[in-house]
């Protein structure tokens, strides 16, 4: 099943990338080929096969609830392309919040 | 659009489904998933960290206390827990969120398939609990420009991210239905019993004012004798127990104009709004964005132990409910009663005096009564009223030995409210103990007699309903301070009859 | 002066505790060799020489005062951009990061200072670790110094090149599906990536959270077995962290550098070879089986019949946790801002930013991770592919049966020509196909030179079960003492 031109701008948005036409027609063309060759895993992989999402076999890995020293506000701040009283400054908001 | 409809007309018509999603912000000291304060109030951004500002490389470590105080509410909740569970990442892009992506858990929460039992109007209903899972909290986005610190009209917003990276637990109930009108009550209740339940377990300060117990409402309504449930509206910002009543009552008053007029209902987040009682429309669910949920590969699995919950559970403290029908045997209460109590908001005050020593009739005589009018007058809980249980039973038991008269006492209890003053230097700083010395009250009723000397002679005749006349003027003329039992004997002696 | 760039880590420092040279010098010979090659390798992104010679002086002071050195104070080292570095900008590669300046140090940054180890600066690699030649990188390919116009391999093409162009004993690397090995093959080194879990992942800036590892860079078995036990080690800030002693690995490669392989099996895998392997590297590695028989081993084919789908899965896991990894670049907290006139909404200047600031193939990769994990194709995908990874684990565990250590070429090919592969992402993605496996099931593995294919390097890749580190460094020192000379040595000058 090729994926469309649409398809990817529609992944593109939600993966906030504001891809050019240009870019569009190249990666349809290139997700195409890629997904064709790592559709692959649909051949071996059976329903009484369970799915490895960790390399390590480790579980319950936690932590006491102790504060330790938070990072200097000015510090925090320092890398932010905006700020205003103290806080990250961001261009107006479209959508609502979740 | 303006609401024609009664809520009895919806009544008659619909039947509301409700389910309620409740965000409760844990009490631990540190953050979910980093060593930062979670301290309310303090300066922007002064308790962030890399972990919590998302920064490249950083990772998180789960905080134990989180994993704990979980387990503690499904436990309280009574659901089961998980033998085994993962975190999960949910993607979205939105600034409050520093890795554009919650770590949360989706299919695989840590407590399932509870109930909580709540009391509306006597009766019971048993709300089932779908899930309570642990997830991270947002920044707060402040919105900068606009009229009213909402989003629209912002020309731009400003981000805190103290607040991110808290332990959020949330509580999912199943849908609720088969309540009719009470639908609004029970949400109300539902809420107002898990955080007396939250705060009797001592996982979160349960403080809706802060933002620290957050309810998003979900409504739909479908017509009587249907079976299939009617299109669901999820109505957030519900941040008050008086608001969830209102929140539930509006909604089902919207959609029902709604569907009377052959309109549908939409899918969608609804925003409540304190000022109007309403709900203005929010993102529509069915444009949905896609979350695309993973196992989050930095955090391994979660497998408590069974003898941890088992110690967990051993160590839950008497729940609400439990320790109501505790208090109801203790205080020989009725069904009726505890509800009146309950309602009042005194259930804990009356059995704390009684445990100080009163009776549990007068401890309920003076909460319910003197003390409910005075909390009500001055707009407060009578939890938040400045006199402490023991200090209602000091008074108590100084009208039970003749100290104060009923009169003198409600003076004392008034005094104490106003200073915060023990009852016994109230009396003192204020004279108010009653006139015991027998020469000072013979003094007053033979002033009485000669002030009255016709209302004398009808009492000597035999009146003796007459004599009420005199006790009052006795009692005015000592202030109150003298017990009006002991004047009437006085002066019925002094008149010379026995008073029967 | 030049001399000292040609030591190996561990000469150098026994040299400086003995006091023979002098941290400083050391630094300073190797800031030298710096300024007059790295303009024709571009290894270096930053060359941070302040720091160096201050770590440096504090090794010396620490000499002088009579301290107990640390096994590799006073070397220098080579750091791939991707680990944190505190006051001491990290791009990852990547133009959305330029400029930033990190407020903290990842754990094996700190570990590394701890050690007295000398960082020199920091290395170009492929933007976010995504490629296998480095030319992916947003300031420029850098060029391998065994021939210019070839790749130096990626995704730590940086630290490689640097490495073997003497610029450094000792480099930092990072290998989510062979960006250690595949560099280190291609540039004549060893180069290990460690068991999953086994050096912390805290600071390395995440492309695939369950698969990234760092690990070392060197020109010898022993320097890098040297760096691994100075990086290992359990750490409570990393949750995938394992809480158990470090192995063996500088022992191993000592006790493997007297060349008795006695008792061991060394299994080859059958899938790992064949089309699309030249014979050059085929001819290589057929000698080194040779020579690892000669020193004791027992040498057996097996088989892992599910080793060929590790490449499609691996392009769906890495992808797919890279969408979720990087989608923090939003120019909100740091990093890159494009579009914000004013006039544009926050969503506009997101979407500007990351389109403006990560590369072809980056975007690539988050809108194929992004299709993975989306509903309706995530079972299909990448459930799937979490499957295939069982299923490789399953194959592992029934070789290690029989075998102790499993052998492959690290690469089908020597290095490539510079831009030949850049236009065919499924091409490149083939760089890797004999060291995913390893990756997938999380398992230590290592590249030891094993000889030249018309002048350039061919790696041996040794693959052995988790927390069996030892292994691979002893089968690795074992087939380097098998060799007359070092291959390195046959690099040409720069």
């Amino acid at each position: 099943m090729p994926i469309t031109r649409d398809e990817v701008a529609h992944l593109a948005q939600l993966a906030r990338l504001a891809v050019t036409d240009e870019e569009l027609d190249v990666f349809a063309g290139q997700l195409d080929v890629i997904l064709a060759a790592v559709a692959r895993v649909g051949e071996v992989a059976a329903d009484d096969i369970a799915p490895m999402t960790h390399a390590v076999p480790l579980t319950n890995v936690l932590r006491p609830d102790v504060i330790t020293p938070s990072l200097p506000r000015e510090q925090a701040l320092a890398a932010a392309p905006a700020t205003e009283g103290g806080r990250f400054r961001v261009p107006q908001i479209l959508e609502d919040e979740q | 659009m303006t609401q024609t409809l009664s809520y009895d007309d919806v009544i008659a018509r619909y039947e509301p489904v409700i389910g309620l999603e409740t965000h409760v912000e844990l009490g631990t000291a540190s953050k979910m998933f980093c060593g930062c304060s979670t301290t309310f109030g303090a300066e922007p951004n002064t308790q962030t960290c890399p972990v919590c500002l998302g920064l490249p490389g950083s990772l998180p470590v789960t905080n134990a206390a989180a994993i704990e105080f979980t387990i503690r509410i499904g436990l309280a909740l009574n659901c089961e827990i998980a033998r085994w569970c993962r975190f999960a990442r949910k993607n979205y892009f939105y600034p409050d969120m520093p890795k554009d992506f919650q770590i949360s858990q989706y299919d695989e929460p840590l407590c399932t398939d509870g109930w909580l039992d709540v009391d509306v109007d006597g009766q019971t209903v048993r709300v089932e609990i779908e899930r309570v899972h642990l997830e991270e909290d947002t920044g707060k986005t402040l919105h900068v420009g606009g009229a009213t610190g909402r989003i629209h009209g912002a020309t731009h917003s400003l981000v805190d991210y103290n607040r991110a990276g808290i332990p959020l637990v949330e509580v999912v109930t199943k849908p609720v239905a088969g309540i009719g009108s009470r639908a609004p009550q029970v949400a109300k209740a539902y809420v107002t019993e898990l955080r007396d339940i939250l705060r009797t377990l001592g996982v979160s300060d349960v403080r809706m004012e802060q933002g620290s117990l957050r309810c998003d409402v979900n409504t739909s309504l479908r017509p009587i004798a249907a079976s299939a449930l009617g299109t669901r509206t999820e109505t957030k910002n519900v941040n008050s127990l008086r608001s969830v009543e209102r929140a539930v009552r509006s909604e089902m008053l919207r959609q029902a104009e709604l569907l009377d007029t052959g309109r549908r209902i939409v899918q969608e987040t609804r925003h409540f709004q304190e000022d109007t009682g309403r709900s203005r429309p929010g993102r529509s669910k069915e444009e949905a964005t896609d979350y695309r949920y993973f196992p989050e590969p930095d955090l391994v699995p979660l497998a408590p132990e069974p003898t941890w919950v088992d110690t967990i559970k051993a160590s839950l403290p008497e729940l609400p409910s439990a320790r109501r029908r505790r208090i109801a045997g203790e205080l020989g209460a009725s069904d009726r009663d505890m509800i009146a109590m309950a309602n009042t908001g005194v259930v804990d005050l009356v059995a704390v005096t009684v445990a100080a020593g009163a009776s549990a009739a007068e401890a309920r005589n003076w909460w319910m009564g003197h003390l409910a009018q005075q909390a009500n007058a001055t707009d407060v809980e009578p939890a938040a009223l400045s006199i402490t249980p023991e200090q209602v039973a000091r008074v108590i038991a100084l009208v039970a030995d003749g100290t104060l008269s009923t009169g003198l006492a409600r003076q004392v209890v008034d005094g104490v409210l106003e200073t915060g003053h023990d009852p016994d230097r109230v009396i003192d700083e204020r004279g108010l103990r009653t006139v015991t010395d027998a020469g000072t009250l013979t003094a007053a009723i033979d002033e009485a007699i000669a002030a009255h000397p016709d209302i004398a002679d009808k009492v000597r005749g035999g009146k003796v309903a007459a004599a009420g006349v005199l006790v009052g003027a006795v009692m005015k003329a000592t202030r109150g301070q003298a017990d009006a039992a002991s004047v009437r004997a006085l002066l019925l002696d002094r008149l010379g009859t026995d008073g029967e | 002066m030049t001399e000292l760039t040609r030591l190996t880590a561990a000469a150098t420092a026994e040299a400086v505790a003995a006091g023979t040279v002098s941290a400083v010098d050391v630094t300073e010979a190797h800031l030298a060799r710096i300024a007059a090659v790295d303009y024709r390798l571009h290894a270096f992104l930053q060359v941070d020489a302040e720091g160096a010679l201050q770590a440096a002086r504090a090794v010396d002071a620490a000499r002088a005062n009579g301290d107990r050195l640390g096994a590799l104070a006073g070397v220098p080292l080579a750091l791939k951009d991707v680990v944190v570095t505190k006051d001491l900008e990290t791009t990852s590669g990547s133009a959305i990061l330029k400029g930033w300046i990190p407020p903290y140090d990842a754990t094996i940054t700190r570990r590394l200072r701890e050690a007295g180890v000398v960082i020199l600066g920091k290395t170009n690699m492929d933007e976010f670790a995504m490629g296998s030649s480095t030319e992916n990188s947003a300031f420029g390919p850098t060029h391998n110094p065994w021939d210019l116009a070839r790749v130096p391999g990626g995704s730590s093409g940086g630290s490689s090149a640097a490495v073997a162009g003497f610029e450094a004993p000792l480099g930092i690397g990072t290998d989510t599906g062979g960006s250690i090995r595949q560099p280190a093959a291609v540039c004549g080194l060893v180069g290990a990536k460690p068991t999953y879990g086994g050096v912390s992942r805290y600071g390395l800036i995440a492309f695939s959270s369950s698969l990234d590892q760092a690990g070392p860079f060197a020109r010898t078995v022993l320097d890098a077995a040297l760096l691994h036990e100075v990086i290992a080690g359990h750490d409570p800030a990393d949750s995938t962290s394992i809480d158990a002693p470090v192995p063996p690995v500088v022992a191993a490669a000592r006790s493997g550098a007297t060349g008795d392989l006695g008792g061991l099996t060394v299994g080859v895998v059958t899938e790992l070879s064949g089309e699309g392997y030249q014979p050059g590297v085929t001819a290589a590695f057929a000698d080194a089986l040779t020579r690892l028989e000669a020193a004791g081993a027992k040498v057996a084919e097996v088989s892992c019949r599910h080793f060929g789908y590790a490449l499609p899965a691996y392009y769906l896991i890495a992808p797919s946790e890279a969408s979720s990894n990087l989608a923090r670049f939003d120019g909100v907290r740091y990093g890159l801002r494009v579009g914000d006139d004013g006039t544009r909404t926050l969503e506009e200047v997101m979407a500007l930013t990351r389109e403006a600031g990560f590369g072809a193939e980056v975007k690539r990769r988050i809108i194929l991770g992004t299709y993975a994990l989306s509903s309706g194709y995530y079972a299909a995908y990448y459930g799937q592919a979490q499957k295939v990874r069982t299923l490789i684990t399953r194959d592992f565990r029934a070789a290690f049966e029989t075998c102790d250590v499993l052998v492959s070429p690290t690469t089908p090919t020597v290095a490539f020509p510079i831009g030949e592969r850049a236009d065919d992402p499924m091409a490149m993605y083939a760089a890797d196909l004999c060291t995913l496996p390893a990756s997938l099931a999380g398992l230590p593995a290592l590249s030891v030179p094993c000889g030249l294919s018309e002048g350039l390097p061919v790696g041996l890749q040794v693959m052995a079960p988790a927390l069996a580190d030892d292994r691979i460094y002893r089968v690795a020192a074992a087939l380097e003492a098998s060799y007359d000379s070092p291959f390195i040595d046959e690099a040409p000058e720069l």
